[in-house]
């Protein structure tokens, strides 16, 4: 009986843990040890991870993939061209989805589940699809430029397609509803008898908000931007069907070199470049994250 | 009404408005009779002629049976494996590769896709020459993949849940003699059936959705309606895809509308539950 129940806990984390390990873990250890082999023309495509001499294994270490990549100058600027998309779109995201939180969290609580099914609803239809409607709207005879040359606003069409701004159209309104919720469920929990005292206080309301309801939100602000800024670091679908041909971002780079060039230990190279630079931002989410699981328990 | 009151609220509207409007403007376009998509032909329109080109398309229509069953295998096997994980992480204490398992778990929702794809990738091909399996890359190896993104969001939804419960429920039953499994099929579980369906159908969303994961890990001949639609507009509007996207729309917007007057139900019959226990107890 404590022996079957000590299994049972065993089988409960077991079972998930192996199957994470396997598809999770090991996978990255993989594209670890690949982007320190060289590319040669075989199935696979790179030379052998490990090799045996003399009876003892032997890793052979390439930097070739590293040293291409920091040699070409495509590859630095799509690198800092992705880290500036994503910065520039988290910041609209949290300048246009905070006043949305705030007033959703302010809202009647009759109104409530209606405002926040309305946020997730497109979340729920197709992600690729709605990057596509905007196509339709951007382009010189999208639906923006025809009603604005009817109006008689402009006289060419504007191009808008293509664009960087395309691009944080694109991000901005895919990763909006994930700023927008955990900073609702930040906002939601707020005591108004704060802002009451400090109105009767006689602060203004400018100043109410920020002595007491900014510092509170940072959890939300920082668990909203995050959510926006990690994906977006690697964002591959939007970039190609909105973004400049002329600028790739890391994620399409990436995507290319697999693809495309078929240079199996660049792409990998690529996918540890991108990670060295997210991890620190992946493993403060999980820390957030852990921290407001706490606080519900 | 106070006037940063007034504001957030215009700032709301406005938000939402641009939430809409492009996929408003997918439904509306198409009815529309002309092939260029966002120029309205007031003489022919609206008709329903896309969505006749759309149900005779033979590659659509097989890449979306294909991506249902992907969907239909990654969100079941994701809610078992996601399930285990939420228990293991909130109900079973301090064990042995706690942290292990719960850096990896969220690991997923956050990672760029192209990065999860390629490793993916990789491991299948690693597996092939290692050990003969998979041979090649497939359906296969596509629910596979989502299986293992998808089992992170059920976990975080379910764990949550069981966060929110404190654990007296379980301990009584304990306490009654009860077995372990016992307290988890009568206890725990109905408490957290709410999450496991709402956790299995966004698994089932975010299976049906994935483009670029797929991309890495299908082959010839197992392409996902994603990756159909994909080829379909890199090179441009096809007014058939609007039709595929209404149909989408329409879809997902019944669903929600129905399961959010469910839940509203179930809340107030919740709440008059407690009311008339209350009232007889006094």
């Amino acid at each position: 009986m404590r022996l079957s129940q000590a299994m049972g806990r065993r089988l409960i984390a077991g079972v998930p843990t192996l199957w994470l390990l396997v598809l999770f873990l090991i996978p990255f250890l993989i594209v670890f040890r690949i982007s320190f082999s060289e590319v040669r023309l075989a199935i696979p495509p790179y030379t052998p991870l490990l090799s045996w001499h003399h009876g003892a294994p032997h890793f052979e270490v390439h930097w070739s993939a590293y040293s291409f990549l920091f040699t070409d100058p495509m590859y630095v600027s799509s690198y800092l061209y992705s880290l500036k998309v994503a910065a520039v779109s988290t910041v609209c995201c949290l300048l246009i989805g905070y006043p949305m939180a705030y007033a959703i969290a302010r809202s009647g609580a009759a109104t409530r589940p209606l405002l926040l099914m309305l946020i997730v609803l497109p979340f729920w239809t197709s992600f690729l699809l709605r990057v596509y409607a905007w196509i339709g709207l951007l382009k010189n005879n999208g639906v923006i430029n025809n009603v604005l040359l009817s109006l008689g606003v402009i006289h060419h069409p504007l191009a808008l397609l293509q664009t960087d701004f395309a691009v944080y159209i694109g991000i901005v309104y895919s990763y909006l509803p994930f700023m927008i919720l955990p900073l609702y469920a930040n906002l939601e929990k707020h005591d108004p008898a704060l802002l009451e005292a400090a109105a009767d206080l006689g602060a203004r309301p400018a100043r109410a908000f920020a002595a007491i309801t900014l510092p509170q939100s940072i959890p939300g602000i920082a668990a909203g931007s995050l959510l926006v800024f990690i994906p977006a670091v690697g964002e591959y679908v939007i970039p190609t069907l909105l973004g400049r041909p002329d600028q790739l971002m890391i994620g399409r780079v990436l995507s290319d070199e697999f693809f495309e060039n078929r240079d199996w230990p660049v792409a990998s190279a690529v996918a540890i470049l991108i990670l060295l630079l997210l991890i620190v931002p992946i493993l403060l989410f999980q820390r957030l994250e852990r921290r407001q699981l706490e606080a519900a328990q | 009404m106070k006037p940063q009151g007034l504001l957030t609220r215009i700032a709301l509207a406005l938000g939402l408005v641009f939430l809409y409007v492009p996929i408003v403007s997918m439904i509306v376009f198409s009815f529309n009779n002309s092939r260029l998509v966002t120029v309205w032909d007031a003489a022919h329109s609206p008709t329903l002629k896309w969505y006749g080109v759309l149900l005779h398309n033979e590659q659509i229509l097989t890449a979306a049976w294909l991506s249902i069953r992907i969907a239909l295998t990654a969100a079941s096997a994701a809610v078992v494996l996601g399930t285990l994980a939420g228990v293991a992480l909130a109900r079973l204490g301090a064990f042995r590769g706690r942290l292990l398992l719960a850096g990896m778990v969220t690991a997923p929702i956050v990672m760029p896709e192209v990065i999860t794809g390629l490793s993916l990738l990789l491991l299948f091909v690693a597996l092939g020459q290692l050990i003969g399996w998979p041979k090649g890359v497939g359906a296969v190896t596509i629910a596979l993949a989502h299986i293992t993104f998808c089992m992170a969001y059920v976990t975080v939804v379910v764990q949550s849940r069981l966060a929110g419960f404190d654990e007296s429920l379980e301990e009584a039953a304990m306490d009654l003699g009860a077995r372990p499994l016992k307290v988890f099929f009568r206890i725990t579980l109905p408490l957290i059936l709410p999450a496991i369906a709402s956790g299995w159908l966004l698994a089932f969303t975010l299976s049906w959705d994935d483009l670029v994961i797929t991309q890495f890990v299908a082959g010839p001949g197992s392409s996902t309606l994603p990756m159909v639609v994909f080829s379909k507009v890199r090179f441009g509007v096809t007014p058939d895809v609007n039709a595929l996207a209404t149909i989408l729309v329409l879809l997902v917007a019944t669903g929600i509308a129905i399961s959010t007057v469910w839940m509203g139900y179930q809340q107030r019959r919740r709440e008059r539950d407690l009311q008339l226990a209350a009232a007889a107890n006094l």
